[in-house]
C-alpha cells in the first residue's frame, strides 16, 4: 500500500531536499572534494546570474528562448493532437500514415537540425521547427491512444440520443473522451520543449541554449548553471501554469 | 386498432454470420399505447439485442421494425433507452446528461432548460442537477438514466434491466417510482427483465423470449390478483412463466 503524504508535507519535504542538495553541493566544492574548475559552488551563482541581468542577455536569452518554445509548443501540439485524432478515427488514414509513421517516428528533433537550417536559416523559424518535431510525436501518440480507447459504448449511447453521425460523435464523444490522454500527451510535451529549446539553439541561434553554448566554451561554468535553473524555473512554472488549465478542462475526474 | 399501436416487430431474424447461426428467429410483437410489456427470459437470450433492433442500432437480417407514429416530429425522439450500467457520460454534470438526448431537438433554450428541470423533479434529483456522475450512487445514475430518456418525450421508452445491478432495497424503490413515472406520463414502456418477479410487479403484459435461437415463448396479460405478491393467482402466473421460459407448455394470451 502506498502511504498517502499531505500536500503540505509533501512540499516542506522537497524543500528540505533541495536544501540538502545545495548545501552538500557547496560543501563538496568548498572541501575540495570538487573542483571548483569543474563545477562551480553554489555560492558564485548568485553574482554569475547579477552579471548577466544587468548586462540583459539573461532577459534577452530568456524572451527568444520563450518565443520558440511557445511557437514550438503550440505548432508541435496542435499538429500533433490534430493528426493523432484524425488516425485514432480514421481507418483508412490510420493505415496509409503507419509506414512512413514507423520511418519518421525514431528520427530525434536534433536530427533534423541541419533541414531547419537549410530550410529556415539560423532564425525563429528553424528554432521553432526542431521544437515543434519533438513536440509533435509525443502529441501524436497521446492522441492516438486516447481516441483508440473511447469506450464504444458511449458512441452506442450517442447513437441512442440520434448523435450517431461522424461530427456528432467527435464533437459530443470523443473528444472530451480523450481529453485526459491529449492533456497527458500535452504535459509531456511541455517537458521535451524545453529540452528541445536547447538542441534548436546549439547552432547558434540566440537564445538560452546559444548562451550556454557561449559560456561553456569560455568554460564559464557558473554561467552555463545559471542557465540550467532558468531552464529549470521556466520548466516548473510552465507546468504549473498548465496544472491549472488541465485541473479546469479534467474538473470532471477530480 | 392499428391506431394506437406505437411500435411492431415483423418476423424478427438477426444473424451475426449472414444466416448460419440465428440469435433471434420469427420475433413477432406488438407494442399498444401506454402499455408496459416486459420482455422477460433468461439471462444471454437475446433481449438486449432485441431492444437493440428495436432501437434502430442492430439491423436485423430479417423483418423489420414498423413503428407506428404521426408525422416525424423535430421535438421528440421516437425511442429512447435506458442502460442497464445507467451509462452516464462522466465529464458532464448530471443536468448536461439528461440534456444529452435533447441536444438537436427543435426546442428553444428555455424549453430544454424545462424539459430537463421536469424530468429531474420527476426522478427527484432537482437537487444533483450541477453534481458529477462519479459521485452518484447507484441508485441515483439509474434515476438519471431514466430522466435522460423522459426528456426526448419518446413514444417508446426501452428499459435494458435498468434495475438489474442495483441492491434490493433500491431496487424495489426505483421499481416503485417507475412505475408512478408511468402512470403520470403514460409512456408505452418495453422493459427487459430475467426476474419473474420484477416483471409480474410492473407490467401489463409479459412477453416470454426464450430458446436458441431465441422467440416468443409465451405470452401473459397480468391482471391486478396477479400482483399481489404470494396470492394464488402470482403463484400461478409464476409456475406459468417459469414454464414459458422452460419450453414446457405455451400458453398464448395476446
Amino acid at each position: 500500500m502506498i502511504r498517502k503524504v499531505s500536500h503540505r508535507r509533501h512540499i516542506l519535504l522537497s524543500a528540505v531536499g533541495l536544501i540538502v542538495f545545495f548545501s552538500g553541493w557547496q560543501f563538496a566544492v568548498t572541501s575540495g572534494v570538487l573542483p571548483s574548475g569543474m563545477v562551480p559552488a553554489p555560492g558564485t551563482l548568485w553574482p554569475a546570474w547579477l552579471d548577466e541581468v544587468r548586462s540583459g542577455f539573461w532577459q534577452q536569452a530568456i524572451c527568444d528562448s520563450l518565443t520558440h518554445y511557445v511557437l514550438g509548443l503550440l505548432i508541435g501540439s496542435v499538429f500533433g493532437a490534430f493528426l493523432g485524432i484524425l488516425c485514432g478515427m480514421l481507418e483508412l488514414l490510420d493505415g496509409l500514415l503507419e509506414g512512413v509513421i514507423r520511418l519518421l517516428r525514431p528520427v530525434p528533433g536534433l536530427a533534423w537540425v541541419p533541414f531547419a537550417i537549410l530550410w529556415f536559416g539560423l532564425n525563429t523559424a528553424g528554432a521553432t521547427f526542431v521544437i515543434a518535431i519533438s513536440v509533435f510525436w509525443i502529441n501524436f501518440y497521446a492522441a492516438y491512444g486516447a481516441v483508440k480507447s473511447v469506450d464504444p459504448e458511449l458512441y452506442e449511447l450517442a447513437a441512442a440520443f440520434g448523435h450517431g453521425r461522424f461530427l456528432a460523435g467527435l464533437f459530443k464523444i470523443t473528444l472530451p473522451a480523450s481529453a485526459p490522454g491529449i492533456m497527458a500527451g500535452l504535459r509531456t510535451g511541455l517537458g521535451q520543449g524545453w529540452m528541445s529549446v536547447v538542441a534548436a539553439e546549439l547552432f547558434g541561434v540566440p537564445g538560452i541554449g546559444a548562451r550556454m553554448m557561449q559560456a561553456s566554451s569560455l568554460l564559464a561554468t557558473d554561467v552555463v548553471v545559471v542557465y540550467m535553473l532558468t531552464m529549470a524555473l521556466l520548466y516548473a512554472l510552465t507546468d504549473f501554469l498548465f496544472g491549472f488549465v488541465r485541473r479546469y478542462v479534467l474538473r470532471w475526474q477530480v | 386498432m392499428n391506431d394506437d399501436l406505437v411500435a411492431s416487430l415483423d418476423n424478427i431474424g438477426l444473424s451475426y454470420d449472414q444466416g448460419a447461426h440465428f440469435i433471434l428467429r420469427n420475433v413477432t410483437l406488438s407494442l399498444r399505447r401506454g402499455e408496459f410489456v416486459a420482455l422477460l427470459g433468461p439471462s444471454g437470450v437475446g433481449k438486449s439485442t432485441l431492444l437493440r433492433v428495436v432501437m434502430g442500432l442492430t439491423v436485423p437480417l430479417e423483418g423489420a421494425v414498423h413503428e407506428v407514429s404521426a408525422a416525424p416530429d423535430p421535438r421528440r425522439r421516437k425511442n429512447a433507452l435506458v442502460f442497464q450500467d445507467a451509462r452516464l457520460i462522466p465529464w458532464r454534470s448530471v443536468a448536461a446528461n439528461v440534456a444529452f438526448g435533447l441536444e438537436g431537438l427543435a426546442l428553444t433554450r428555455q424549453e430544454k432548460q424545462d424539459r430537463i428541470e421536469s424530468a429531474l423533479r420527476l426522478v427527484g434529483l432537482t437537487a444533483e442537477a450541477d453534481r458529477w456522475p462519479r459521485k452518484l450512487s447507484g441508485g441515483q445514475r439509474q434515476r438519471v438514466g431514466v430522466a435522460r430518456a423522459l426528456t426526448v418525450d419518446p413514444d417508446l421508452l426501452l428499459m435494458d434491466e435498468p434495475f438489474g445491478a442495483l441492491d434490493p432495497i433500491t431496487r424495489h424503490t426505483l421499481q416503485d417510482e417507475l412505475l408512478k413515472i408511468w402512470e403520470q406520463t403514460h409512456k408505452t414502456i418495453l422493459f427487459v427483465t430475467h426476474d419473474i418477479e420484477e416483471a409480474l410487479k410492473l407490467a401489463t403484459r409479459i412477453v416470454v423470449l426464450a430458446g436458441a435461437p431465441a422467440k416468443i415463448a409465451g405470452c401473459l396479460n397480468v391482471t391486478a390478483e396477479m400482483k399481489e405478491a404470494e396470492s394464488v393467482p402470482f403463484k400461478q402466473a409464476v409456475l406459468q412463466l417459469r414454464s414459458m421460459i422452460a419450453g414446457v407448455s405455451v400458453n398464448t394470451a395476446r
